[in-house]
């Protein structure tokens, strides 16, 4: 379960946004994709669904296990989405249907590509809310997203992506919209949650601080090109590029590590 | 020195051809007041009902009255009235938007509440309320376009208007000893000019539909004016010998409406960036025959 | 929810009040004598007095203005100065033909509008796409008068297919000759307001689409389209809801102009007969119905609107 992305170019409005990104994701890895906003890190995860917005056109190569996704109708994509490639958006407030409870979106995920009924489909909802660790499972589900807090929003997301069991997990920015104290339950969930199924794992963000505690490579992003691939170790310890240097210092001060204290 | 959002209009394709074709209109407009190929009230009942040729390019109508002329003299009449409902309508608007923002509360509320009643009034009922007791005429469309969509445009001003005056600009501008009166012309009405523009452009096509039906009505222009609502209703009744007669005033009203809303569309996206590619809200236009 | 209920109940109940000052005001304080105009100009002066006496017309402002509304809530329009008519007898009757054709008119626009509207934003940068939303631009600006007259020429005069103007005398007596003749005129308050409706649409679409709940859809597994019309749809019904009544609104008036060019026996063409000839007290009460229907059918719309959207169901 690889995805190998080669010489991705991204236009919007006949602007390169995305030139010649290239990286692998191997089957188990903890990739991060890194950089400033605007570095094109958002769009290229974007690309490899077919989600890009209209007016924007991707070209290159994105392999999923050996298979083309630039130029794949959208019907085949889709049936991809969700079961072989699931994806945390950013902003929890906006990215769930505000006039649908949170366990219909959830049930959805699963039926849209099981043959379930509507109990089952409900029930295993309710399982999945007590996977990301939501309080009340049996009740939350029949809430509205409006009702939920940010961090419990962001929870029936990672939810919805998770809930056929991805090979391969998309996190774009998934704790940047959030409080700071909430953030830290987001990326333990998240890295417990990939660890038990054996996921793999991409996880975009601009801080280097997030980023040391979930990646174990990273790919740095400026302006569309990649200018450094390291592991994370040596992106904090030694990075080359003076992007890197720079995230360096602009990453919040304490490093947390989930097994111990501060680095 | 062409100012940056006229440059802007002219690149884009709508507010091109608007501002093409009302300009048109106007010069038609502007002309006929010295020049028309006839006089259009002067009847020829042996040359009536020709159709389009030399020297008559568009045929005459059922007295033998050329209807070019009369298009071209009707333009006079179609530029007064939106030009006049506009004027109103821009006095209304800020009046109202003005109070409705920048007084004291209990004065804010009030208008807010009226504007939201009064919206609701369709301007043609207006004009027929107006007309009942003056008898129609053309300013009866004015004062009722200006009126009716003068309380459309406070109700999109107003919040605007509100929002910029509570801007950090402004009030940094405030504590440093501008007086209310100053920061009104300096600051907020530039802001909110191009909100404002935009619903003038709109009001305006609007005023010439309203112009239009209500002449058709009776309630617009008198017989001695020349209207293209009046030659609507004048050409109906022969509709079923000369169909196509009808057809000239009706595509100069088409033709004008459209240039001055697409005119409006793109003062909107030539005042506002953030909308190129965002799918914008589109105005709900006013009631109108 | 009650208590918005409430707010805007009352909201409404104060824009009702305010429109019939509004109307009394504007009918009664301004130039012109109805006892003047009744009497003729042959009556002498003292005829023309004793008209107004009788006709309570001396009477303070007020106590005119009372007596009026009062007759109102309790169903009374009014009587007609010049024909002695019951003005709710007569408004009742030309509403069989007014209600039919605007909820016609109402169903020709929404059919146009919601397919029409949501095909154009999905085909946008398309040619498809673009001849509609250039279509629906140029329908919109027609006015309603002419597209009539167009309809006519091409259905009536030239296919023979529908009469051109009339309502049967049996009225809906014969339900298939009434349909006939509001056929046409109903097709053209639809074709125009629905021209409007779309553009409407066709940006509610496309505002949709945008979402981000929509693209989170997408990436579940639906596909771009059908998440789209899953959920971005609804939200646009939701958005169109709230047009409505100014769709309604523009049926209205739309009707008045539309009644005349048809001839049609309904309340927009009593209208204006009704202003030509001065008739203050049938203008006044008609008025007050038409303007009070918009009122009455926007209140509607809120609240509909605020059931549908969870949103807002319950807030504070």
């Amino acid at each position: 379960m690889s995805l190998r992305v080669e010489d991705l170019v991204i236009e919007i409005d006949g602007r390169r946004v995305v030139d010649g990104v290239s990286f692998e994701a191997p089957d188990g890895a903890r990739l991060g994709l890194i950089g400033e906003s605007g570095s094109g890190k958002s769009l290229t995860a974007l690309a490899v669904l077919g989600l890009l917005p209209d007016g924007a056109r991707a070209s290159g190569s994105i392999r999923w296990n050996g298979v083309e996704l630039i130029g794949m109708p959208d019907r085949e994509l889709a049936k991809l989405r969700g079961d072989d490639i699931g994806i945390v958006f950013q902003e929890p407030r906006t990215a769930l249907n505000p006039i649908r409870t949170v366990g219909r979106q959830i049930a959805e995920s699963i039926r849209i590509h099981e043959r379930v009924g509507r109990r089952e489909a409900r029930e295993r909802a309710i399982a999945e809310a007590a996977r990301v660790r939501l309080p009340d499972p049996e009740l939350i589900v029949d809430r509205y997203p409006h009702q939920l807090s940010g961090g419990q929003r962001q929870r029936v997301a990672i939810a919805m992506a998770l809930a056929c069991r991805p090979r391969l997990l998309i996190a774009d920015e998934p704790t940047t919209a959030l409080d700071v104290t909430v953030q830290a339950g987001i990326l333990t969930l998240l890295l417990d949650l990939v660890r038990d199924e054996g996921m793999s794992l991409m996880f975009i963000t601009h801080d280097l601080a997030v980023l040391a505690q979930v990646a174990a490579e990273g790919v740095v992003l400026e302006h569309g090109r990649v200018v450094e691939r390291a592991p994370v170790g040596t992106l904090l310890t030694a990075p080359a590029s003076p992007v890197t240097q720079g995230l360096l210092r602009d990453a919040t001060a304490t490093l947390w590590r989930p097994e111990g204290g501060p680095a | 020195m062409r100012p940056l959002w006229l440059r802007r209009l002219w690149a884009v394709s709508t507010g091109r051809f608007g501002l093409i074709v009302v300009a048109i209109i106007a010069l038609l407009a502007l002309v006929s007041l010295a020049w028309t190929p006839f006089d259009p009230q002067a009847s020829e009942i042996r040359d009536r009902w020709m159709p389009p040729s030399w020297p008559h390019l568009l045929g005459t109508d059922d007295t033998g009255r050329d209807i070019l002329s009369l298009i071209m003299a009707g333009a006079r009449t179609t530029v007064f009235v939106s030009v006049g409902a506009g004027v109103v309508a821009t006095l209304v608007g800020i009046a109202l938007a003005a109070l409705g923002a920048l007084t004291a509360r209990w004065l804010r509320e009030t208008v807010a509440v009226l504007v939201d009643i009064l919206i609701a009034f369709p301007v043609l009922l207006i004009a027929m309320m107006i007309s009942s007791v003056w008898g129609g005429s053309l300013w009866v469309v004015i004062w009722s376009v200006g009126i009716g969509f003068g309380v459309n445009i406070a109700r999109v001003t107003r919040p605007e208007l509100r929002r910029v005056q509570q801007s950090d600009f402004v009030l940094a501008a405030r504590a440093a000893g501008l007086t209310a009166g100053q920061s009104l012309v300096r600051h907020l009405l530039p802001n909110v000019a191009p909100v404002f523009i935009v619903q003038l452009s709109w009001s305006m096509a609007v005023a010439v539909l309203a112009e239009a039906g209500l002449s058709y009505l009776g309630f617009g222009a008198s017989v001695v004016e020349p209207s293209w609502g009046l030659l609507l209703a004048d050409l109906q009744r022969y509709i079923g010998v000369h169909p196509l007669s009808v057809i000239w005033p009706g595509l100069a009203i088409t033709v004008t409406v459209l240039a001055l809303n697409l005119l409006g569309d793109g003062l909107r996206e030539a005042t506002d960036p953030t909308l190129r590619h965002r799918a914008a809200e589109v105005h709900t236009p006013g009631v109108v025959a | 929810m009650l208590r918005y209920t409430l707010v805007r109940g009352a909201l409404l109940i104060a824009g009702l009040l305010v429109s019939s000052v509004l109307i009394f005001l504007t009918l009664r304080v301004f130039p012109g004598d109805v006892a003047q105009l009744i009497a003729g100009t042959q009556a002498s002066p003292a005829e023309v007095e004793a008209l107004r006496e009788s006709l309570g017309l001396n009477r303070p402002l007020p106590a005119q203005y009372v007596e009026w509304i009062g007759g109102v809530l309790r169903g009374d329009l009014g009587t007609s100065l010049l024909s002695g008519a019951s003005v709710g007898e007569e408004l009742a009757l030309k509403a069989q033909v007014t209600v039919p054709l605007g909820l016609l008119s109402l169903l020709v626009a929404v059919l146009i509008a919601v397919p029409f509207g949501i095909l154009s934003a999905l085909q946008r940068g398309r040619r498809a796409g673009t001849a509609l939303s250039v279509g629906a631009q140029a329908l919109a600006a027609v006015p309603v008068v002419w597209a009539g007259m167009m309809l006519i020429v091409v259905f009536s005069v030239w296919l023979g297919w529908l009469p051109p103007q009339g309502f049967p005398r049996t009225g809906w007596a014969t339900p298939g000759k009434a349909l006939e003749s509001l056929l046409l005129p109903a097709l053209t308050i639809g074709i125009v307001e629905g021209a409007m409706l779309m553009r409407f649409v066709r940006s509610a679409t496309l505002q949709a689409a945008g979402q981000d709940f929509v693209r989170t859809a997408a990436a579940k597994g639906l596909t771009r389209t059908r998440a789209l019309i899953q959920h971005g749809i609804p939200a646009v019904g939701l958005s169109i809801i709230t047009v409505l009544g100014l769709q309604i609104a523009g049926i209205i008036v739309g009707s008045v102009v539309i009644e005349q060019l048809f001839t049609l026996p309904g309340i927009g063409r009593m209208l204006v007969a009704d202003v030509g000839t001065r008739d203050l007290i049938k203008v006044q009460s008609e008025l007050l119905v038409l303007t009070g229907f918009v009122l009455i059918v926007g209140f509607l719309v809120d609240l509909l609107h605020r059931t549908i959207d969870p949103r807002q169901r319950e807030a504070a």
